[in-house]
């Protein structure tokens, strides 16, 4: 089985995110592996390493030319080679899963992991589209994953709960938090990585286009109240802010 | 026609089902507005889903007894180009973004994904979005034949009852195998109110010291004022707590009307979960923390001190 490991590269979570001229701008900002993608990366690694049959490990990124930092981190982490589909075109999930389908099908992957909500579009939809495109099940939020031979059995949350399933290999897994731990990639490692393949591609021969245009982006802002109360008498303090909650928020009885 | 994908949980209408019918109302697209139940054993559904419809469209099969992502997406996809519908709206839950993209991908439709506002621009349809953590709203829009939506849980007001019932009609559906085999499910369930569904959210972070003192302030307190418990990624990393509470970019998003965070730093992924509170109590006693950034009412100390207090005085 070939697994396909997609990654995308997001800002970090405490870097400060500004808009230029209405839309997101990227530049200073540090930038990372995705959190959610990155437990992808590892489940494969760790799929492999415990005894699965995995022929060989594959990191998928597409975007602008930075996004290699991401695959050279995904190559340290383990994964054996990384495909870059070099592009300045923003997709939406839809149409970036035309890229995915395509890739997969020519690299004959077996199982595809990627985030269940990456943390720069807060979408979680590129998963269930590519599973859609290339006729295969997904699992979606999973926290527990095993594959034997052709099946995949695991543990993954529902809207009201979680569920454990069985299917049947190939199949679109979406990985999040609590499903391992992903590990720092060593130094040797880093070295090691440097010699891996990162194949570079363009985005003309995928034949997609955006589906949706984005019109405009402003920071969130909500004007809050900012009341401080003194908290060194706790009494007073706690009697102060039932008050404030009750008569002025109303949102205590 | 706007065709709605009815949400529904033990016999009941979900509350995401009336707002996404003021998501249609309010989109300014035209057509009737046409609610599509999937289920079994859905007449009571089907009834409250009739006084708030055009017209309600029902599947009320065994094999739909449970959700599953490809048996709701070839349904609603087929009923979609059956209706000829222009828009599909679909609830913002765990399932409801599970499933729609399937179903943009085989209407071979755009997706606009988790609107919190939604609106007709000539032919296209325009929606807002969070992004970046919840830090950005960014603005998308689409123009085709027909566009996919889903609609942000407690984004817009639930509907009100139209002036005469809509029409019900059963429809017939062309269903795949089952290809995902459900070996086993474990319900969260919680004396207390549901995260999701909760007024008044009390959570605790790492500041509240020990599992002990979050069964004794943290759930002291939500008991007492009636609210439900959440917590931070770093007390459920830390195992102080269930996976289930989590709230943030990798847990759950939650828009109460009160949210009461003890000991809680303010990390943005979690900032991300309930940044859209309506008012945000912050007890912490770093004032330095970032939470008290986005506080409505902040008390600078220690959690052990002051939410005995607080206990005891809503006591009164």
């Amino acid at each position: 089985m070939k697994i396909l490991t997609l990654v995308r590269q997001v800002p970090d979570a405490e870097a400060r995110v500004k808009i230029s001229g209405g839309h997101v701008d990227l530049e200073g900002a540090t930038l990372v592996i995705d959190g959610m993608d990155e437990y992808g990366v590892e489940e494969a690694l760790r799929l492999r390493e415990g005894g699965a049959a995995v022929e060989e490990i594959v990191a998928l990124a597409v975007g602008p030319k930075r996004v290699e930092d991401a695959l050279r981190t995904a190559l340290a982490m383990g994964v054996d080679r990384a495909i870059h589909v070099e592009t300045d075109e923003k997709l939406d999930p839809i149409a970036l899963s035309r890229v995915v389908t395509q890739v997969a099908q020519a690299e004959g992957a077996g199982l595809i992991l990627v985030g269940g909500q990456e943390a720069d579009w807060d979408s979680q939809a590129l998963g269930a589209a590519t599973a859609e495109r290339l006729g295969w099940p997904q699992l979606t939020w999973t926290n527990e994953l095993k594959v034997e031979g052709d099946t995949l059995t695991g543990r993954h949350d529902v809207d009201d709960g979680n569920e454990s399933f069985r299917a049947s290999l190939p199949a679109v897994v979406t990985t999040q938090q609590g499903l391992n731990e992903p590990r720092y990639p060593t130094l040797p490692n880093i070295m090691k990585a440097k010699k891996k393949e990162l194949r570079k591609d363009t985005l003309d021969t995928y034949g997609t286009a955006p589906t949706v245009r984005v019109v405009g982006s402003e920071i969130q802002t909500r004007a809050r109240l900012n009341k401080m109360i003194d908290g060194k008498d706790p009494q007073a303090a706690a009697e102060q802010l039932l008050e404030l909650l009750r008569n002025e928020a109303k949102v205590l009885a | 026609m706007i065709l709605i994908v009815a949400e529904h949980s033990g016999g009941q209408l979900a509350k995401a089902t009336l707002e996404m019918v003021t998501a249609a109302r309010e989109s300014g697209r035209e057509g009737p507005i046409t609610l599509l139940v999937l289920g079994h054993g859905t007449a009571d559904v089907a009834n409250a889903a009739a006084a708030v419809a055009d017209q309600v469209l029902v599947a009320d099969l065994p094999a739909l007894a449970q959700y599953n992502a490809e048996l709701w997406a070839a349904a609603t996809a087929q009923i979609a180009q059956e209706g000829e519908a222009h828009t599909v709206i679909i609830g913002g839950s765990r399932s409801g973004r599970e499933f729609a993209p399937r179903v943009a991908v085989k209407l071979d439709a755009p997706y606009l994904e988790d609107a919190i506002a939604l609106r007709a621009n000539g032919a296209a349809l325009q929606a807002q979005r969070y992004t970046y953590l919840a830090r950005v709203t960014e603005t998308v829009e689409a123009e085709a034949p027909v566009i996919v939506v889903t609609v942000k849980p407690g984004s817009f007001a639930p509907a009100q009852a139209a002036a005469a019932a809509g029409e019900q009609y059963d429809v017939e559906l062309d269903l795949p195998a089952l290809r995902v085999e459900v070996t086993g499910k474990s319900v969260e369930k919680s004396s207390r109110v549901a995260l999701t569904e909760a007024d008044v959210i009390v959570t605790g972070g790492r500041g509240v010291g020990s599992p002990e003192n979050f069964s004794a302030y943290v759930e002291g307190l939500a008991d007492r004022i009636g609210a439900g418990v959440g917590a931070t990624r770093a007390v459920v990393d830390a195992g102080w707590r269930p996976y289930a509470e989590q709230v943030g970019q990798t847990g759950k998003t939650v828009q109460p009307k009160a949210y009461v965070a003890l000991g809680v730093s303010g990390a943005v992924q979690h900032l991300s979960g309930m940044g859209k509170s309506k008012y945000i109590v912050a007890i912490n006693k770093d004032a330095e923390a970032p939470i008290f950034k986005v506080a409505d009412y902040g008390i600078v100390g220690d959690v052990n001190q002051i939410v005995p207090a607080l206990i005891e005085a809503a006591r009164k």
